[in-house]
Formats: C-alpha cells, structure tokens, sequence
C-alpha cells in the first residue's frame, strides 16, 4: 500500500505487521515517533497481542527486551545516541546471550555538547557489541530492513539493529509503500527460539564462563554473527521477490563497474553521492558508489569484489574515532589490504550538518586526482577553530569552545568581555 | 495483620522459639520439610559456610515453587548468589534461571513477565532476585520502574549490607560504623558514617504495592509466610531479607541465625509486612536486647570495643541504638506478646 508518510510511522507499521510480542520503550529523539506510533497501534488493538512498555530507562527497556526474548517472545526496542550508550551493557548482554531482539537505531550525535541532529557516532560506538548493523538508505529501505531484521536475527539467533538517519529519514515525510500483513507474514515466520526460559524444562541462562572456554564461546558467537553474510543475501532476495523491489543485502554498488574513483558510505547520504557521481560523469569524470547496507558483520569479500577495478576509494562516513581518524574507512582499507591502492576519508554531517552536493563534488575531483589528505572534515570552518585556538593559548580561562565558536559564528552576541 | 498467624501455641525449644515442624499439622509445615521440596537452589553450590544468602534464597524459592506449583520463573542479578550457584556448566538451579547483568535484573523480570502475560501464561509467575547492591544501588531505578508499573513480579533483595561478591565494599544499606573495605576502621571516624543508607522497605512501601515484606533467615517459618502471601498476590511484590554474612560482618558462621535472630530483637532490623504501602503486621519483640549484644558478635564493629570488651565508641553504639529505639517506636515492635520484656 502505498502511503505518503513519516519515516518513523512507516517503521512503526513494518514492525507492528511483523507481530512482536513485548515492545518495550523509552523516549529519546529522533525515534520517539516510531514508539508513539506502535503505542497507538497497541492500545487500539491493531498491533495484538502485544505487550507495550513505559520502560523508566533505556537500560530497563533493553534488559526488558532481554526478559521477554528469553522467555519466548518476539521483542523490540528503539533508541538513539545517548539511549543507546545508556543502554550498552544490556546490548553487548542481548548479543552475548544470543537473543534476537530488534532495535532500530535512529543515528544521532553523542555529546557532550549535547546535540539532538543526525551522525553515525551512536552506531560506531556499538560497533564491537556483536549486533547485525544493517542502514537503511531510504525510507522505503528502512521498511523492508525490519521485516529482513526480525527474520534474520531468529534464524541465527542473533540480536539485529535497523539504523536509519535520525531527522532525515525519521522525520521525513515521503512516498512508502507500506506491506500488507499478508506479505509480512510470508517473510516472517513465527519465532521459534532456540533457548527458553520454560518452567517444564528448566535450565540457568547466562552463568559465568572462565579463561578456560571463554575464547572458544566468543569465536563461536563471531561464527554465528558472521554467518549473517550468508543469510542476508538469501533473505533480501526474499524480500525483493514477495515485495517487488530490492532493498538491503550486504551491498548495493551503483555506477562501480568502470568506476577508478569509488565513494564509499552508509544510510542516506549515498541519495547526494549518487547525485554528485552522476554529475561528475557527465563531465567524464568515472566515479562510482558503494553503500554498505551490512556494517556488521563486515562484508569485506563483497567490498573487495566491488572495488575490483577501483583505483582510489574515498570513504565519507558521519562519524570519526577521535585521535584517529575514519572509523569506516579503516574497516574498507583492511578490507583492500592485498591492494596498494589509496583510501581517503570524508568525514561529514556530523551533528546534523548538512552534506552538501558542492561540498562533496569539490572533495571528489580533488580526491579523483590524487589531491585529498588522508583525513578531510568536509565544510571545516577553519577560521572559526584557529580562532578558539588561538584563544586557548592566550588564556588559561579562554571560555567553553562551544560557546566560543558559536559567538565567533554570531549566531548569538558577540564577545563583549 | 490480614492473617491469622499459622499457630497460636508456641513451642519453645533450645530458646530458639522455633515452631518444630513434628508439632504442628501437616498442612502447617513449611516447605523445606517436605521432602517433595523443589530444592529449587539445590546441593552443591559454592556458598561459604554460614552464607545466610543461600539459605534465605533456598527457602524463598522453594517456598514459591510450593505456593506456584512449581510454575516459577526466577531472575537474579550478578553478585553472590549468582556466582556461588553457576559456574557454567554447572548450576545449582532446579528452576527455570536466569543471569542477565548487575543492575538490571527488575527490568529482566518485568520482561519476563510481560513474555509471559503476553503469551497467555498467568499460571507461570516471575520471582526476581538481587543482593543489596543490586537492589537499593546499581538496580534502583529499574527495581522504582517494576514497582510503579506494578509488573506481576516478586523481587526479592537479599541484604547482606554490602558489596560482598566483590570483597565487602561499602552498599547504600551498609549500616552505620560498619566496617567495610572502602569504609575502613581507620581515622577519627572509623567505619561507615552516619545519616547514610537506604530503608528499601519504605521505598518500596512509597511505591503503594500491593506487598511489601521484610524478614530474616532468623525466623524462617516467617520468611516461608511471607512469600506464600506474596505469591497469593499479582502485581509488585517485594520482599527484604536480612542475610548475615560471616565473610563480610567477620562474624562466626555459626553465629548466621544468632544475628539474624538478634538483629530482629534489638529493633535494629525490624520485620514488617505492609500492604498497599500501609504496615499491616509487624514481627513484635519478644526479648529485648541491647544493639550492643549485636554488634559484640561481628567483627566489622570491632573498632567500637576496646581489647578488654569495653565500648570503646559510645557515640556510635548510642548512635545505633538510636536507630533501633526509632525502629522500635516507628512500627510498635514492643508489646502484645505475652512473653516479652520490658525495657
């Protein structure tokens, strides 16, 4: 059905049809509209039988979905940012437990300073926590992940979480075509876990295990979680077939094929590098894109196999590790290892800065020739750090940076000290 | 009290005051002396000597397996009880278990039982499980979100009045002058200060629960009651159980239900029950006894005697004694018994 609506309600009817059992929320933007749906949708009998939850943290919701998953039930979640870090030992622990809950991740900046708008930090920051990380591109994608989302996590029994742009896509209102329940329930069998808490025949669920086996549990939890490479595409082709149209896989390569420059990136900002290829081949420049729909499990062989001809890969990624540099870049340039070729990272749209098309053309031509430092922040306002800077070393007291650079930009008053 | 107390004849044995199970009618035994019992955390596990904690959890569960049939879920948090009972791939659990994290094994319940209403199964209840560090600190504001949501859920915290897993470390319900391993008997104040802790009963009770409960392992035929009534319920439940430790009080193994017994008898832990958040029965005093007579037993209260046995911190006794006069007033735990003593 198609319908001109909010990314988050378009993700709250794809999980409502996909059945859950125990949805357990906690309000933090940009995804609190995906939950204030589902709760409309429970309470009116819609979505049923379904247990919803007012969880009293994002640590109680996660460790909710953990005590429903393990008792049988179909569970969900979503959070952002700082929910996501508050919640992080419960997600390492649904991960560690095998339990497959779904969350979506609607990605969003971490402070301090506090900021509410769109990055990928949140997303990288559980990177390790042995989650499937799958982004959305579109909303439409963002739809289609879930039902792939809830499938994929109980057939291997491992925890899945759908991100998608806080704001950007979240907020966006747009063309959807929303599936039928009919279609759901073809994609999505019921769950059938693989452990449960069951009173007939009980077992301990989570004890402790010593240096004695621990290296061979945590291999066999890297196994199953790599095994996702093998199921996603299985499952997408699924999807495309009862749906109509492709979304997700590991991959999704767009003009690579006699590409030299390749850009790689995640979620929504692949729509303006598609834009900004398109125009660059009109002038002769051959410059392709690669979104990674799967971050975790990484699919290296599928990149190595789309950069095959490429001859420089420029990585744009709305996150960096600080001290570091490109946290998806790193992953992409292990991936090339057995190739001298370059990699550089973009690093842009942090905090909800907009990626501009100009921004990322100009980045491009100089990467094409060889002329981009390893690292870049796209749209840096130089002027505006060396001012801080400079302020920093004048005086021990020099003031909050924040405030600071906001006044230099006089987006408030002025210095008048 | 709703309840008529299980037997109004008293049997005294070895001053004990403990009801035999041999007197009183087969459907007035407690749990622990069938030998049909779940023996739901069961021989075995890896408790110190003396550890109240096993024997409180032991009869609390099984005495929830009697009163559910068996239909029981059980969710614990990490720390003592925990670790003593499963080591993978060993467990000294009968019942359907479970181990998520430190803090937030309320959360882990309420899910459970929301799994469970979901499903259809009110037949299978939750019980959740947790020291007091993980109950009135780490856990406290998942154990608030159970009760304020009234989730169908028995928590039980088992107060051993530190962080003992981890080598005695200063809790929330740590007691004052106590010495603990981040509170040591060093300085002009040694021990824990005063003015600090936390009465999770009555936080609780704020909550207006259906059923709020404290006990000790000292009277274990009232720990046994407690969790029948409690199980007789739905919704929020939560029930206190003062567990000595002898690692942590430096206490004699021995001495586990002397304390117990002790702690109730001074005032110092009173044992109550409250519905609704309202007291509705209270564990009266049957001989009253100096909170010096307590704290001589353990040695994390060393510092307030001197070598001789003399008190060495008058300040600090006094102070406890306070605590427990305040008790003792607060919940009328004096009177009403035939056999008491006046102060």
């Amino acid at each position: 059905m198609l319908a001109q609506i909010e990314g988050s309600r378009a993700v709250a009817h794809a999980v409502a049809r996909c059945r859950p059992e125990v949805v357990c929320t906690y309000p933090i933007s940009p995804q609190t509209h995906i939950i204030e749906a589902l709760g409309v949708m429970v309470k009116s009998g819609d979505l049923a039988p379904c247990e919803y939850i007012n969880a009293d943290s994002e640590m109680a919701a996660m460790s909710m979905a953990i005590g429903a998953s393990a008792a049988g039930a179909r569970a969900y979640t979503a959070t952002a940012s700082q929910g996501l870090l508050f919640m992080m030992e419960a997600v390492y622990n649904a991960a560690g437990l095998g339990l497959p809950i779904v969350m979506t991740l609607a990605n969003r900046a971490i402070g301090a300073p506090i900021n509410i708008w769109n990055d990928h930090s949140d997303a990288m920051a559980v990177r390790d926590a042995g989650w499937v990380q799958l982004f959305a591109e579109t909303n439409q994608e963002a739809v289609d992940l879930h039902l792939l989302a809830f499938t994929l996590a109980e057939e291997l029994s491992v925890p899945v979480m759908v991100c998608m742009d806080g704001f950007i896509l979240t907020h966006a209102v747009e063309r959807v075509d929303l599936p039928d329940q009919a279609q759901v329930d073809q994609l999505v069998p019921p769950f059938e876990p693989r452990q449960v808490l069951d009173c007939d025949d009980p077992v301990s669920i989570g004890a402790m295990v010593g240096p004695e086996a621990f290296t061979e549990v945590r291999y066999l939890a890297h196994a199953r979680l790599s095994r996702a490479l093998e199921v996603i595409p299985v499952l997408a082709e699924r999807n495309a077939e009862v749906l109509g149209r492709a979304s997700g896989g590991l991959v999704s390569p767009y003009r690579t094929d006699d590409a030299d420059t390749v850009v790689v990136a995640m979620g929504s900002v692949l729509g303006t590098l598609k834009d900004v290829a398109d125009g660059l081949r009109d002038e002769g420049t051959p410059v392709g894109v690669l979104g990674i729909s799967c971050f975790r499990p990484f699919p290296a062989d599928e990149i190595r196999r789309a950069l095959e001809r490429s001859r420089r890969v420029v990585v744009v990624e709305k996150a960096f590790s600080s001290g570091f540099g490109g946290v998806l870049s790193a992953d992409v340039a292990l991936a090339l290892r057995s190739r001298s070729i370059p990699v550089d990272t973009i690093v842009a749209g942090l905090g909800g800065r907009p990626v501009r098309a100009a921004s990322l053309r100009s980045l491009l031509i100089e990467a094409h020739h060889g002329g981009l430092d390893q690292v870049v922040f796209c749209d840096l306002q130089a002027g505006l750090v060396q001012g801080e800077l400079d302020r920093m070393t004048a005086r021990r007291r020099s003031g909050s940076p924040a405030e600071n650079v906001l006044r230099d930009l006089g987006a408030v008053a002025p210095h008048g000290r | 009290m709703t309840a008529e107390p299980r037997s109004r004849v008293r049997f005294y044995q070895v001053g004990s005051f403990a009801v035999g199970n041999r007197l009183v009618g087969s459907d007035q035994r407690n749990a622990q002396s069938d030998p049909g019992r779940a023996n739901s955390l069961t021989s075995g596990h890896r408790a110190c000597e003396g550890c109240g904690e096993a024997l409180g959890a032991r009869y609390v569960l099984d005495a929830a397996m009697r009163a559910t049939g068996g239909r029981l879920v059980a969710v614990n948090a990490t720390g003592c009880l925990e670790v003593f009972s499963t080591p993978y791939p060993e467990t000294s659990w009968r019942v359907a278990w479970m181990h998520s994290l430190f803090g937030n094994a309320p959360a882990v319940a309420s899910g459970v039982a929301a799994a469970l209403r979901v499903k259809g199964r009110s037949d299978v209840r939750v019980v959740g499980q947790a020291g007091d560090g993980g109950a009135v600190d780490i856990g406290l504001g998942c154990l608030s979100g159970l009760f304020e949501r009234n989730d169908d859920v028995l928590f039980v915290c088992y107060d051993n009045q530190a962080y003992m897993n981890t080598g005695v470390q200063r809790s929330g319900a740590t007691p004052p002058g106590a010495r603990t391993a981040t509170t040591e008997a060093v300085g002009p104040a040694p021990g824990n200060g005063f003015g600090q802790g936390k009465d999770m009963a009555l936080i609780a009770m704020a909550h207006e629960i259906p059923y709020v409960a404290t006990a000790t392992v000292g009277d274990l035929f009232d720990l046994e009651t407690k969790v029948e009534r409690a199980m007789s319920m739905q919704g929020a439940r939560y029930l206190h159980v003062l567990v000595p430790c002898p690692l942590g009080w430096a206490a004699a193994p021995r001495d586990t239900i002397r304390l117990a017994r002790l702690a109730q008898q001074t005032g110092i832990f009173p044992v109550i029950e409250a519905e609704g958040g309202g007291v509705t029965g209270v564990s009266k005093i049957r001989h009253r006894v100096p909170v010096e007579e307590y704290l001589r037993l353990q040695g994390r209260y060393a510092h307030l005697f001197d070598a001789g046995g003399a008190v060495a911190a008058p300040e600090v006794v006094a102070g406890l004694q306070a605590i427990a006069d305040r008790n003792i007033e607060r919940y009328g735990l004096l009177g009403d018994e035939p056999d008491k003593e006046e102060s």
